[in-house]
């Protein structure tokens, strides 16, 4: 399974990046094999509105079916929930340690954008 | 001739002097294109006479069409469209109606559809044409019921227009005053009254638009402006003191010329003044 993690930085030892629609980088992560690749953001990160609905496009087409991430906008919401991927907010520390806490089902699943647009 | 009235800072005294000028011209049209807070009715009273709605383009999507090529997303300057497989979503609130997507669109499977952003009315007062507009609580984007409103008073072809702005500098402002022979800038002797005076200056200018201004509450504060304008080369058209007399008569609804009408003289001076300058340029 893909897992897609907001990152600050291009590798496992990254802090998550807090905010997704600008995250620096996202980190897909297959759960299976550990295999990992940074995929960047930066057409997102000056966006002047809608970086979390195109963040979200992105997110979708690596095939990634999990977000983790620390929060995550009601457009980056509606956009990731249409292509099916679950959100999981709340995520802090390191890119390592919020897929560790996923795979011990330490995260609860987003029911909704935990955060107003422009966060 | 088409006169617009802007300033930097709210609260200068834009729709104060529109209004006279509207009033010492006679018959002409004030257009109120401060969507977000209209308020030259408050003075006027007219009789509105029309109501019409005004839409902004956005996309509609048959999915049925839809191939998901993802070009209508490509183009999308403001990222209001999402395409997730061979489906798209549409967030309405990010368009500007730019029509780019339904270009772009191959199989033609996006149309042009409507979205209500406000109501314009317009009618009499007195010899006035009066034009106003209210945005729809909740919308951010007013740029595009200035120009439908603009769009509507044009309709009269008139051979004088007065448009009283909203204040500042961004894209309402540069909407709301494009397309004027003049600009006349409101403004108060203070330091704010300075900083955004600069900002507008430099906005007209950028536009292209001749500027003089009209100071009021002169005789507070210092120089600056009369500094400022000497300077710059900008006439001063107008000094409107600073009166309990007048704000006394604001608060009650009472229009300038009702509270001093010896200030009747200088706004038609203010009216010349443009008439002669843009015959002569």
């Amino acid at each position: 399974m893909l897992i897609c993690i907001s990152s600050q930085g291009p590798d496992l030892d990254s802090q998550v990046d807090p905010r997704f629609g600008r995250a620096a980088q996202f980190i897909i992560v297959d759960t299976e094999t550990g295999e990992a690749k940074a995929v960047d953001n930066n057409q997102n990160l000056q966006a002047a509105q809608g970086a979390g609905i195109q963040a979200g496009m992105t997110v979708a087409n690596t095939g990634a079916k999990a977000l983790l991430t620390g929060h995550c906008g009601p457009k980056a919401y509606v956009t990731l929930n249409k292509a099916g991927i679950e959100v999981y907010t709340g995520c802090n520390g390191t890119v390592a340690q919020a897929i560790e806490d996923f795979k011990a089902g330490k995260l609860q699943k987003a029911a909704g954008a935990d955060v107003e647009g422009h966060w | 001739m088409h006169i617009a009235i802007a300033s930097g800072k709210g609260g200068t005294g834009k729709t104060t002097v529109a209004v006279a000028l509207a009033r010492v011209m006679g018959s002409c049209v004030l257009v109120d294109c401060d969507v977000e807070a209209p308020n030259a009715h408050l003075f006027l009273n007219p009789d509105v006479q029309n109501t019409q709605d005004a839409y902004v383009m956005i996309p509609e999507v048959d999915d049925g069409k839809c191939t998901g090529c993802g070009e209508c997303s490509r183009v999308c300057q403001f990222n209001a469209l999402a395409v997730l497989g061979k489906s798209v979503l549409v967030f309405n609130e990010l368009c500007h109606g730019c029509g780019g997507c339904v270009l772009a669109c191959e199989p033609k499977a996006i149309t042009e559809g409507g979205r209500l952003i406000g109501t314009m009315q317009w009618g009499k007062a007195g010899n006035l044409d009066f034009y106003d507009a209210k945005l729809r609580i909740g919308e951010p984007m007013s740029p595009p019921l200035i120009k439908a409103l603009k769009r509507q008073a044009e309709c009269l072809e008139a051979k004088n227009t007065i448009l009283d702005c909203p204040p500042g500098t961004t894209c309402p402002m540069v909407e709301a005053v494009g397309g004027a022979d003049y600009c006349i800038l409101v403004t108060e002797p203070t330091p704010f009254g300075l900083h955004d005076l600069n900002m507008a200056y430099q906005a007209v200018q950028q536009m292209d638009i001749p500027a003089g201004v009209i100071l009021n509450r002169a005789g507070m504060g210092d120089d600056c402006i009369q500094e400022y304008c000497k300077a710059n080369g900008i006439p001063i058209l107008l000094e409107i003191p600073h009166s309990r007399e007048i704000a006394e008569g604001y608060a009650a609804g009472k229009d300038i010329l009702s509270s001093m009408p010896s200030l009747e003289d200088g706004f038609k001076k203010v009216i010349n003044t443009i008439s002669e300058g843009l015959n002569n340029g």
